[in-house]
């Protein structure tokens, strides 16, 4: 026996959250075309804009070719089988828990994610959503006291139009990028958050993202605007059930903070990562973006990524407004055949501005990590400065880190400082910590957790542990 | 307490280890000396069940049990512990935290109820002044940046906390000096028990002045060629290995 070989042997812990919630879907045509989006459309009771922007991105994506730049492979995507709308059959928008139908509490409950009254997290509301529409929202009075609009957005739509229509597409536009464009065209929920000047926002805001139906795609779109010296921290998290065909889930994050507003967002983006042959998973490309629109404004992105088959994702942040602050810390991990290519984008405009990249990679058995960031440095932004660090784990020897840190400055004002590192985890460190009496499971767990510190601890206290967590199953199993 | 029976072992298809025999009972201290190369850290790290040794042939039992047979944490949790010649750092993991997993997984494994962090800092603070350590060390990560002097006493930090049955010091003397070389004699002193028993691989007599050994064995060529009370290493000390090689080789 060697250590390695039982290192390899851990990552192969069976997926915990892939079991299927039997109830009835309806669901729309498998395939997409301009009815498909009014029926999306009309199925969300949406005004003519909304539709009108719809067909506007549907039009720009059917010219538009399939990003393959990124450093993964996968087979061609037939965007004409999938089906774009899928509701559970019972569901209409509801008044209260109670007229929940009990299974889909209960799949939730399942999950971790208790949204019925007695079960609540203390300190934080939940959206539900459930494959194309959101199942329930807590807390809404308790926000609502303190202005806070947090809404499922097919349902801000409806409530709150004048707010979405200004700053929906203010940041990924409807052309943005294919997935953006896509996601343009036939996104069906999501959450919307808008916090008013001068409110710290009393709870933590949380989405928790479900698919279930089979031969579906996940399309939300999530808006948070956090107006001047607002303050918000929002937490996601998201599961589906284990599938022999590839699921596509294209989603598009916007925040907006102005004026001395404050926006923290974390992700535990768990989507089922395939099985050990591949075979499955979820293809998780997604795009995210803050604006800092006003000065000393600061977005912060937390990401913790240890699911999903192949993830294409870059949260960045256009730091418009002067002094503004960006920052992304992130852990990703790949084991099995996963493939990663994440990172970030920092968009330096106004002057003084000033972002953090702290990046830790994990791979492996056959996993495959990619760092790619993207630090941009804008003729009048004087005084700008950027610190990146890029740490890469490798667990094994069929596994693979890379880094792409492209850095483009264009004034000479600026501080730029780029640290990085690839360290294997060794035999000797896990019979250091065996030594001392740790299962071998829990010795990587612990150099693991080690290494991702300075990330995990940039999340909110009551999903640091969630996190830790879940990187010990991802990375659990039978030791040899 | 430690039976060591014709023990032959093998790393990347090399015989390291020759056939030693050895017997440790409780309340003795064992010195084991012998030039470079000769087996003697190879010694410590297979009985604390290191995965680069295969055992070829012979037995080791510790207790009672079958010591060959048990993971490297079941031998921890059992009462065997390893003073690291080169201790491994664990990047961003902090002494405390630990030290603590380390207790805990131990008491655990006995059925113990595990400590509570303000309860296991107790335990800690009186432990820290017997080596002669401030808190500040309880805040940094294990052994990263540590110098090989601090890396040494982190080691004997953790062995005062685990209080092994059998602790196993493979050359925690070399690059301490004459202060912390003290320090570490003092905190091993302070274990000694008649149900404790300690085997200190050396080098050097000097560490042998301030932790006086029961028993003396030099290791020669992967086998103990000589055995004796404390005196021996004072011979060794003037002398050197030479004059046991011979023997060695008739052995």
């Amino acid at each position: 026996m060697t250590s390695t070989a039982s290192i390899e042997a851990q990552v192969l812990q069976p997926y915990k959250y892939g079991f299927v919630t039997d109830i009835e879907s309806d669901l729309a045509p498998a395939g997409l075309n301009e009815d498909t989006i009014r029926l999306i459309s009309e199925k969300k009771g949406e005004p003519e804009w909304m539709l009108e922007w719809r067909l506007k991105a549907y039009r720009q994506w059917t010219k538009m070719t399939e990003p393959r730049w990124a450093n993964v492979t996968y087979g061609p995507i037939d965007y004409q089988a999938i089906h774009y709308y899928a509701a559970p059959k019972q569901w209409k928008p509801v008044g209260s828990l109670d007229e929940v139908d009990p299974k889909l509490l209960e799949t939730f409950e399942k999950l971790g994610i208790p949204i019925s009254e007695q079960k609540r997290l203390a300190g934080v509301a939940v959206d539900a959503v459930f494959d194309s529409v959101s199942v329930a929202t807590t807390f809404k009075e308790t926000l609502a006291e303190a202005g806070v609009i947090f809404l499922p957005i097919s349902e801000a739509i409806r409530e709150h139009p004048d707010l979405v229509r200004r700053w929906l597409g203010s940041v990924v536009p409807h052309n943005d990028n294919f997935f953006a464009a896509l996601n343009s065209a036939v996104f069906t929920d999501g959450s919307f958050a808008y916090i008013p000047k001068g409110v710290r926002c009393p709870l933590e805001l949380s989405t928790y993202f479900r698919i279930n139906a089979q031969a579906t795609g996940q399309f939300e779109r999530t808006l948070i605007v956090a107006e001047e010296g607002s303050y918000v921290s929002y937490l996601e998290g998201c599961s589906a059930p284990s599938r022999d065909e590839n699921q596509l889930h294209a989603a598009v994050v916007e925040l907006v903070a102005l004026d001395d507003a404050t926006i923290k967002y974390s992700t535990i983006q768990n989507w089922y990562p395939g099985d050990d042959e591949g075979r499955g998973g979820i293809y998780n490309f997604v795009t995210k973006r803050g604006k800092c629109l006003g000065k000393r404004s600061k977005i912060s992105w937390t990401q913790v990524e240890t699911g999903s088959a192949i993830t294409w994702k870059y949260p960045g942040c256009i730091l418009q407004g002067d002094e503004s602050v960006g920052e992304f810390y992130s852990v990703a991990v790949t084991s099995r055949k996963q493939q990663a290519d994440t990172g970030t984008k920092m968009i330096h405009i106004g002057k003084n501005t000033k972002s953090t990249i702290v990046s830790k990679g994990i791979s492996a058995d056959r996993g495959q990590n990619t760092y790619r960031g993207l630090v941009k440095i804008m003729k009048g932004a004087d005084g700008a400065r950027n610190y990146s660090q890029c740490d890469s784990m490798l667990i094994g020897d069929k596994c693979g880190a890379h880094t792409f840190p492209y850095i483009d400055v264009r004034n000479s004002t600026a501080i730029m400082e780029h640290e990085a590192s690839t360290s294997k985890i060794g035999e000797d460190q896990i019979f250091y910590l065996r030594q001392r009496g740790l299962k071998a499971e829990d010795a990587v767990s612990m150099i693991v957790a080690g290494f991702c510190k300075d990330v995990f601890r940039e999340l909110p206290m009551e999903f640091a542990v969630e996190a830790q967590n879940l990187l010990s199953i991802s990375l659990e199993g039978s030791v040899g | 307490m430690l039976q060591i029976t014709n023990l032959h072992v093998t790393a990347d298809g090399r015989e390291i280890l020759k056939g030693v025999d050895l017997a440790v009972n409780a309340g003795e201290v064992h010195a084991i000396m012998g030039p470079n190369g000769s087996g003697k850290s190879t010694l410590a790290q297979v009985l604390a069940g290191h995965p680069a040794y295969s055992v070829t042939e012979g037995t080791v039992t510790f207790e009672g049990r079958d010591l060959l047979d048990m993971d490297p944490e079941e031998r921890a949790q059992a009462g065997l512990f390893l003073a690291f010649q080169y201790p491994v750092a664990i990047r961003g993991i902090t002494n405390a935290y630990f030290l603590r997993a380390a207790v805990n997984a131990i008491r655990k494994s006995q059925g113990l109820a595990e400590l509570d962090p303000l309860d296991f800092l107790d335990v800690l603070h009186e432990k820290l002044k017997a080596i002669g350590w401030d808190d500040s060390f309880l805040n940094r990560p294990v052994n990263d940046g540590f110098s090989g002097g601090e890396k040494k006493r982190n080691e004997i930090l953790q062995m005062a906390v685990l209080e092994p049955r059998l602790a196993v010091l493979d050359e925690t003397d070399s690059g301490l000096d004459i202060d912390a070389l003290k320090t570490v004699a003092g905190a091993v002193n302070k274990l000694r028990a008649p149900d404790r028993a300690t085997i200190v691989v050396t080098h050097y007599q000097r560490l042998l002045n301030y932790i006086v050994p029961d028993v003396v064995h030099v290791l020669v060529d992967g086998r103990i060629a000589r055995s004796g009370g404390k005196e021996l290493a004072l011979e060794l000390e003037a002398r050197g290995y030479d004059w046991i090689r011979p023997e060695a080789a008739l052995a």
